[in-house]
């Protein structure tokens, strides 16, 4: 094609599993119609970018996450479960439960995980740019990244969303 | 049924959105110009999925066919 690829930019600011996936699945989709993609991650959106990627549930900060169980029969897996999460996000071991229950659910509904999407955005050249200023607050290490992850602040990602067709904050 | 000359099958059966449209980009890579790529889906979302995809990429989405429990695209690569 000779004309300008069209250009995709994203600011990727959560870091649990289930805010994990919008920027993942945007970016790679958009790379697959040969768009140019940017990922901004800053704030808790930052660790998205750590070789072991330990992304979590955390149904307290999300009242009306619906509970899905990944085994029984269709209308079993398909109930949505009424959990009180405000009061089982304080139960010991409720949030391993509620990953552990997603990724299943996930996983038997053939979505990739988070760790195939963010090979994928790699692997299409996706611009992955991890905020200089988070790692400076949180203590990260540029070591602790993937080798892709490029490092900047709000500047650098600006410059790059400048002349984006879509531009999106996850 | 199309009588078009297949040049290569990509099935993915059981994937969800985005997989199909990724693998079939990396799918693209294989073929030469004119060549068809003939996709297999379960995503109900492929059809309109595959529709934007090709009109994104310029490439010739020449047939969508729902099967019923599955979907099948015929993709001429035209660059």
């Amino acid at each position: 094609m000779d004309d300008k690829p069209k250009k995709l930019a994203l600011i990727a600011s959560q870091g649990t599993l289930d805010w994990a996936y919008p920027p993942f699945i945007l970016a790679t989709a958009a790379a697959a119609m040969d768009w140019e993609v940017g990922i901004f991650f800053t704030f808790y959106g930052l660790p998205l970018l750590r070789k072991d990627l330990q992304a979590s549930v955390s149904p307290g900060s999300n009242p009306a996450m619906p509970m899905k169980m990944p085994f029984g029969n269709e209308g079993f897996q398909n109930f949505n479960w009424p959990m009180p999460n405000i009061l089982m996000n304080n139960v010991p071991g409720f949030e391993a439960m509620a990953t552990s229950l997603m990724k299943k659910t996930f996983k038997n509904k053939g979505v990739a995980s988070v760790e195939e999407l963010r090979d994928m955005a790699v692997e299409m050249d996706v611009n992955l740019i991890g905020c200089q200023m988070t790692m400076d607050v949180f203590g990260f290490k540029k070591e602790e990244f993937i080798k892709e992850a490029n490092i900047g602040g709000a500047a650098t990602f600006l410059e790059f969303a400048s002349d984006a067709n879509v531009s999106l904050f996850v | 049924m199309s009588e078009l000359n297949v040049t290569k099958t990509l099935d993915t059966s059981g994937l969800s959105c985005p997989m199909p449209v990724v693998k079939t980009k990396k799918a693209m890579k294989d073929l030469e110009i004119g060549e068809i790529l003939e996709m297999i889906s379960t995503d109900p979302g492929s059809i309109p999925d595959m529709e934007a995809w090709a009109r994104q990429t310029k490439h010739d989405l020449v047939e969508s066919h729902d099967e019923g429990s599955s979907y099948r695209f015929l993709i001429r690569k035209t660059h």
